[in-house]
């Protein structure tokens, strides 16, 4: 085990590396000048020449990719163009946000769509399946932005429940932090709630045929410990694996939630810093998201020894 | 009863639905216990550069005017008028001006704004202000013969110094301490202190997400009641809270339908017929002289680079297409061939007829003349900045029917700007023609106007323009002290820039703002400025 995980703890370094010189070039051969951006309209062709020159643009791309590489090494991943601030402060300042959203998107997800999915399959063909089924396909085929609109429509406006954009930090407050989140994360959950769902349904219906399931009701076991503790527990790994995808793709997918509902979260930084080319936090960023997404696959792994016994590392 | 065993765990979730509820009803209820004197306002842009000398762009300068104070300022006629000025004397050849500071000004660190500190300000800003800099090339000295009185003594008599000093858009001469003015003109400054009527809370500062500023309790306004960048500067909220988040626009509707935010600082134009007859908003009179939009040649490169070609484009552009496609309501938008703004103290409309009275006919005849050889205009079009992105296809359309063969090319901003400023030929990365908005007060005046600028590749601004009579006229304006001379260069300049055809007018339109019906006091700024306003 120790063995497997320090393995894909190193294969992250590759990973990694290929990740960084492949953003820093695609950033460098982008059409795009930072320092025009930064020099507001009315500014002159000098000027802009003598803040691209600040800026350090003048150099050789090899050059600024060694001098930026030099300094991620030692844990610093530059200052932002745009704001003058350290990338790293940006990205504290923004992964909160991001963090919450994602988490309560996900707890949500998994509270909803797991028991609607073993559900779903246990009265396969109902009502409740049929109807499962139907929001399944309307959760994918909604764009998110559209039913955002929706949501803050009815929920914001009609009903004045809950506020139509902001975020409450959660040092100010459990409630104003879940009151500011909740329609975001019901927005976005809906996508999430039918890709977990259909996918429990499919893996839960498959284990109810099996021949342990028919001898656990055979003892007569209670149906709820058939289907949580024999038919749940052994489909668990598929539906692991989509939430864990889930995770990941919340992180550096929030973008459009963040921006209707807004959000200071990460996406919304990529956003900006991909508008104003702010190269050092595109490329902190998208670094921290490759981790991201590494990490979660690991800790994804590392769940299926939990889950399925015979899975050995 | 198997579905209920299965529900039976939902005991505690029952629980925590409880304490989600309240959780809730508390959040929901915290935000209005601050909201008395919180003015909520969601601003035009991104607040990204703290430095309102070190970039032009709009936003760093209206965080200026929160935090610092000018000498002067422009009223809502563009007439200059003093603000931490008391009095001043000009000598009677024009070369030396004594100004004396008023009374009570103080910087937010508790230290009295002196007349070193306007010195050191002003030569910063005379370093990176285009203005600034034609200010400098007449300045010999400048010196602090008491700390409330400074100096400006001229080589050579010029025109206009109060204008320059009371320039009210990027970049405002805005009055720093001394050792903050002191910072290189080419680095952006650390600490953000002024005298003016805000004062910037630095630690609740996140970029893209809030800026916010206090009230300044020990500013001391001018008795005059306010006009433009002039008079008392009333600070009625304890705080003003820009939510740098919400960009997009329909949120920001909804968010003032809410009363979740106080005023939308630029409405967009689909909205304000709906926000025209909401009960719970109202669009408030700020501005009286537009902003315009305007076409830009490229002077270097064939065709543009043959005048004939340019004055035949700017026969094709009518002004009411484009202002109808981008604007779209009627009463907020009007033709007008100046391209110093019709109503400004230099709004002329002299030579105009070529733009004015002419026709697509015209164009097609003027085009014919030019001997232009049939070569692609390259127009770059931003398809991410809605204020602007439908004037390219209006200009693509109107140059095809004149004569034109044209190759509309789609970017985003950025990339709009980084390529604009490369001097390179329009098929090797280059341009032709880009299409963008001024505000009033970067082109009211002929020495503002970063368009009359015609020394060529030593000329600041994109398209690099190159005509000696144009230069010699502005030089002529700047020299001159007496307002009639002035207007009357000021309309030679004018013709000549038609005769040139340094870049094509497109008409004026005034921004929607949007503000909740509880906020009153708004004045004539023609910009964003955040004093006088109660919230009731």
């Amino acid at each position: 085990m120790l063995k497997f995980l320090l393995r894909r703890l190193l294969s992250t370094v590759p990973v990694l590396l290929i990740v960084s010189v492949l953003v820093f070039l695609m950033l460098r051969l982008t059409p795009g000048d930072p320092a025009a951006v930064l020099a507001g309209d009315a500014a002159s062709t000098e000027q802009i020449a003598r803040i691209r020159t600040n800026l350090g643009l003048d150099e050789s791309i090899p050059e600024q990719f060694f001098i930026w590489f030099g300094h991620v090494l030692t844990g610093d991943l530059g200052q932002s163009y745009y704001y003058k601030t350290e990338v790293t402060t940006l990205i504290g300042q923004r992964l909160e946000p991001t963090a919450s959203l994602a988490f309560i998107t996900i707890t949500l997800a998994v509270l909803v769509a797991v028991p609607l999915g073993v559900l779903a399959a246990w009265r396969f063909g109902g009502w409740l399946d049929r109807g499962l089924m139907a929001f399944s396909v309307l959760g994918f085929s909604v764009p998110i932005f559209v039913l955002a609109y929706l949501l803050i429509w009815l929920v914001s406006l009609k009903l004045g429940w809950l506020p139509v954009q902001g975020y409450k930090r959660l040092a100010d407050g459990f409630g104003p932090w879940l009151y500011h989140l909740t329609l975001p994360a019901i927005t976005l959950s809906v996508i999430y709630i039918a890709l977990i769902a259909r996918v429990t349904r499919a893996t839960v219906l498959d284990t109810l045929g099996e021949d342990y399931i028919r001898t656990a009701r055979a003892k007569g076991l209670p149906e709820t410990t058939v289907l949580l503790r024999h038919a749940l527990a052994n489909a668990a790994v598929p539906i692991i694996t989509v939430i864990g995808i889930g995770i990941a793709l919340l992180i550096g997918g929030v973008v459009v939630t963040e921006s209707v509902y807004a959000i200071p979260g990460l996406g919304r930084l990529t956003v900006d810093a991909v508008l104003a080319r702010d190269f050092p936090t595109i490329q902190g960023v998208i670094l921290l998201f490759s981790f991201v997404y590494v990490l979660i696959n690991l800790l994804v792994d590392l769940s299926y020894v939990f889950f399925d016994p015979r899975i050995r590392y | 009863m198997k579905l209920m065993n299965l529900m039976g765990a939902g005991r505690v979730s029952g629980r925590v639905s409880g304490l989600l509820a309240s959780a809730l009803l508390l959040g929901a209820a915290l935000p209005a216990l601050a909201q008395n004197t919180v003015l909520r306002v969601v601003p035009h842009s991104n607040l990204a550069v703290l430095d309102p000398i070190w970039t032009t762009a709009y936003m760093s300068r209206n965080h200026g005017y929160m935090i610092y104070d000018t000498l002067f300022g422009t009223d809502e006629n563009a007439k200059i008028k003093p603000q931490m000025v008391e009095s001043w004397t000009v000598s009677q050849d024009n070369r030396l001006w004594t100004f004396k500071l008023r009374k009570g000004l103080e910087f937010h660190d508790g230290k009295p704004v002196t007349s070193e500190d306007v010195v050191a300000s002003l030569q910063r800003w005379g370093k990176r202000d285009a203005m600034g800099s034609a200010l400098f090339t007449f300045v010999q000295r400048m010196d602090t013969p008491a700390p409330d009185t400074f100096r400006i003594f001229l080589g050579e008599a010029c025109g206009f110094v109060l204008e320059a000093l009371g320039k009210p858009s990027s970049n405002v001469p805005f009055i720093m301490p001394k050792r903050i003015a002191e910072t290189d003109a080419f680095k952006q400054i650390e600490e953000h202190i002024g005298s003016g009527p805000y004062i910037f809370k630095r630690d609740e500062f996140k970029p893209g997400d809030k800026a916010v500023y206090l009230k300044n309790t020990k500013y001391v306004p001018r008795s005059e009641p306010p006009s433009g960048t002039t008079g008392g500067k009333n600070v009625y909220v304890d705080r003003v809270e820009w939510n740098l988040a919400l960009r997009d626009a329909q949120g920001q509707v909804n968010a003032l339908k809410k009363g979740e935010v106080d005023i939308v600082e630029a409405l967009g134009f689909d909205f304000y017929l709906a926000a025209k007859t909401d009960p719970d908003m109202q669009l408030p009179r700020y501005a009286n002289l537009g902003l315009q939009y305007m076409a830009r040649f490229n002077h270097l490169h064939k065709p543009f680079d043959n005048a004939k070609v340019r004055q035949a484009a700017i026969a094709a552009f009518s002004q009411e297409p484009f202002l109808r496609a981008q604007v779209g309501v009627k009463e907020l938008y009007k033709t007008c061939p100046s391209m110093f703004i019709c109503g400004t103290p230099y709004g002329s409309t002299a030579g105009s007829d070529l733009q004015s009275k002419s026709s697509m006919k015209k164009a097609q005849e003027l085009l014919k003349a030019s001997g232009y050889d049939g070569t692609p205009i390259v127009i770059l079009k931003p398809t991410d900045l809605a204020s602007i992105q439908k004037l390219p296809d209006v200009a693509a359309q109107l140059l095809r029917q004149a004569g034109f063969k044209v190759d509309l090319q789609a970017m985003d901003w950025q990339t709009l700007v980084g390529r604009r400023a490369k001097r390179d030929a329009p098929d090797k990365g280059g341009w032709h023609m880009f299409l963008t908005a001024w505000n009033v007060f970067d082109v009211w005046s002929p020495i503002a106007n970063p368009t009359m600028d015609t020394r060529g590749e030593k000329s600041g601004w994109f398209g690099w323009a190159s005509d000696d009579k144009m230069v010699q006229i502005r030089n002529e304006f700047m020299r001159a002290t007496d307002e009639p001379t002035k207007k009357k260069l000021a309309d030679q300049l004018h013709a000549r820039a038609f005769e040139v055809g340094t870049h094509a007018p497109l008409g004026e339109y005034n921004q929607p703002m949007a503000a909740r019906k509880n906020i009153s006091g708004f004045f004539i700024t023609n910009g964003n400025l955040y004093w006088n306003l109660k919230k009731n």
